[in-house]
């Protein structure tokens, strides 16, 4: 008996989701796990005040872009922005929905969070794994008066693909030649040094057991953790901590006016402002842009968000987008009908 | 229905006759489903990984650079670190799985036998994941404390036993997920070995202690001699279930692409290089050389079971 309800269980599932891909009522996606936290919290407030239902499968980056091109799903989620000519080839629209900072981490005897200061050079030789102890010269020439140990580093980075790595190796790139050559950017790499942990709670968990030990994770992360962090030098030559407001000022700095036309494709890398945290990203959302049913009632959820949704980001450490984004973002929709 | 009943009272057979066909019918077809999954699975692996095999070539299997970004890879780390994970494991787990399954056949007083058996089974049950979050927050601390690090500072300079215990000395390594592996495959290891003593003749056990053999001559003269082949078969069940273990391994095992040297080096092995980068790769190379991967290992297990099978068939038959 039971198996027989599981059955017809699966099979009104099975139908559902069917007539789903046809009819309005409900909208389905897929992809990226850093943005399913919000986009389900968007979702559930959305259904409440009697919008479409969201049925969102948090696969990751690499299967929202697959599902989408196959057309299995309204909309695909990634990290990792596509290049204009990959938008053209499969006739799709990108646009950024939130952003989120990518903070280092680490685990050191004696100093206090924002007590240190890095440079994306000094990330990346660490990363390389060039600058192998904490007392080197090039960390101490910035760190005057900081009693910096005489401790070896253990580099630690994700063992799994991920939008965050696509950030963080992007950032490397953009401050190191070598690691640029050597090493290059993408959601998994080829690391040189150091040992990979599953998931931000894996590099979390493994920053906190090593001593000397870096790591880099999302704000979030950082924040439930209690770990040191480090003053990170932007654009404008100053060393900011890594909050809220900071990663508000590096969105806030972008050419969202040049990015429009570029399909939205933006890393929120050393981006101007005094303010300006120089490691942040967006997670992007992907729609075809003609002859999907479904693809208005899309842009109708994520214009809900925008308008209703920034509080429910904020409380989930994302950072909503700025006004001139948004703004921007609702014009470029109107390529999709 | 009712009209009818009075007919099939008097010809109770006919109906089950019909029946009988279909009935074969459905379980051959269920058979066959079995084997055309099993082909299926092969035949998709090998397509969805021929991109990467026809492109690297032997080199897939013979070098370590596995860069994503520049789209070459090698499997050998992730093959190299499988293999010697599972062998690790079987080491530890082996003499542990031949004390508990000697000490329940031989020593053990019956009103113990029931809770010590439970006890193996609920080692069995406990989820992967479960051995992965413990080993994550729990052993692998409390292994680098108190053996790691006094391992590798009483090291002399330069000897071999320093070459083999170098690492970073945080607990993620190659050492610290075979012992897990080995705590994971301990149960049906031990149960399989316990059965097999249980198929030793008793006449030919109780002749032994009638002689006046001790229960260490018994079990080493009479018991592992009889189930000899069998208890290798159990021993490649064991390796197998190692081999394809993912989520605790992925936990503790440190990631890392290259081919470990050391004990307390970082490593990786198939299953968990799959589980940590198919959700996001994006580059079809990327997946067709995972998919290759899985292929790999789906070759290694169905060797080891094979072998496994055809040792404790040959045991039962005999």
């Amino acid at each position: 008996m039971l198996k027989r309800l599981t059955a017809v269980a699966c099979a009104t599932t099975l139908a559902f989701g069917l007539a789903g891909a046809a009819t309005a009522g409900q909208i389905t996606g897929a992809g990226s796990s850093f943005a399913a936290p919000i986009y389900n919290k968007w979702a559930q407030d959305y259904g409440a005040h009697g919008g479409d239902q969201l049925n969102y499968q948090s696969i990751g980056s690499g299967g929202g872009i697959k599902n989408i091109e196959a057309k299995t799903v309204d909309f695909g989620a990634t990290d990792m922005a596509l290049s204009v000519a990959d938008l053209e080839k499969n006739d799709l629209a990108q646009f950024p929905t939130v952003t989120g900072g990518v903070v280092p981490i680490m685990n050191l005897p004696g100093i206090k969070p924002g007590q240190i200061k890095l440079t994306g050079p000094i990330l990346a030789g660490i990363y390389l794994g060039e600058i192998k102890k904490w007392n080197d010269p090039q960390i101490a020439a910035i760190n005057r008066g900081v009693p910096l140990p005489n401790l070896p580093i253990t580099v630690v980075h994700r063992s799994d693909g991920s939008g965050t790595t696509f950030i963080f190796s992007s950032y490397l790139s953009l401050e190191s030649g070598e690691w640029k050559s050597k090493v290059g950017a993408g959601t998994a790499v080829s690391w040189p040094t150091g040992l990979g942990g599953k998931g931000s709670e894996g590099v979390s968990a493994f920053t906190k057991q090593t001593l000397g030990s870096i790591g880099y994770v999302e704000y979030a992360y950082a924040l439930q953790n209690h770990l040191t962090y480090a003053l990170m030098r932007n654009k404008q030559g100053a060393f900011v901590p890594p909050t809220a407001a900071a990663f508000k000022a590096a969105a806030s700095g972008v050419d969202w006016g040049a990015a429009a036309k570029n399909g939205f494709n933006v890393i929120l890398l050393d981006e101007p402002g005094a303010q300006s945290w120089p490691i942040s990203g967006a997670t992007f959302v992907l729609v075809h842009r003609h002859g999907s049913a479904n693809a208005k009632a899309v842009l109708a959820f994520f214009d809900w968000g925008y308008k209703n949704g920034d509080g429910d980001a904020e409380a989930l450490d994302y950072v909503p987008l700025p006004a001139k984004a948004k703004a921007l973002i609702r014009q470029s929709w109107t390529a999709v009908h | 229905m009712t009209a009818a009943q009075p007919i099939s009272r008097s010809r109770p057979s006919p109906r089950g006759a019909a029946i009988d066909p279909l009935f074969k019918a459905a379980c051959l077809a269920a058979a066959t489903m079995l084997l055309a999954a099993l082909a299926g699975i092969l035949i998709t692996l090998t397509i969805g990984g021929w991109p990467a095999l026809s492109t690297f070539g032997l080199n897939f299997f013979t070098t370590a650079r596995w860069d994503p970004v520049a789209g070459v890879f090698g499997g050998l780390g992730p093959i190299a670190g499988t293999l010697i994970s599972s062998v690790l494991a079987l080491l530890f787990s082996l003499p542990i799985a031949f004390g508990v399954a000697v000490f329940l056949v031989e020593f053990c007083p019956t009103l113990l036998r029931r809770p010590i058996g439970v006890a193996v089974e609920l080692l069995a049950g406990i989820p992967s994941i479960v051995y992965g979050m413990w080993g994550l927050f729990v052993f692998a601390p409390f292994f680098a404390n108190t053996i790691e690090v006094p391992i590798m500072t009483a090291a002399p300079d330069g000897s071999f036993w320093q070459q083999l215990t170098t690492g970073v000395p945080n607990g993620a390594n190659v050492l610290t997920a075979s012992i897990v592996l080995a705590i994971m495959i301990l149960p049906y290891m031990a149960a399989v070995l316990r059965e097999l003593f249980l198929t030793v003749p008793p006449q030919l056990r109780e002749s032994g202690y009638g002689m006046g053999s001790t229960t260490y001559e018994v079990v080493t003269k009479i018991s592992l001699p009889y189930v000899r082949r069998s208890a290798v078969g159990a021993v490649m069940l064991g390796l197998g279930r190692a081999l394809g273990e993912t989520m605790a391994v992925t936990f503790i095992i440190g990631n890392s692409h290259d081919v470990p040297t050391s004990l307390f080096a970082s490593g990786s092995t198939i299953a968990s290089t799959i589980a940590n980068e198919f959700n996001e790769a994006t580059s079809p190379m990327h997946s067709a050389a995972l998919i290759a991967l899985g292929l790999v290992l789906f070759l290694i297990t169905f060797v080891v079971l094979a072998i496994a099978r055809a040792l404790l068939g040959a045991e039962r038959q005999a």
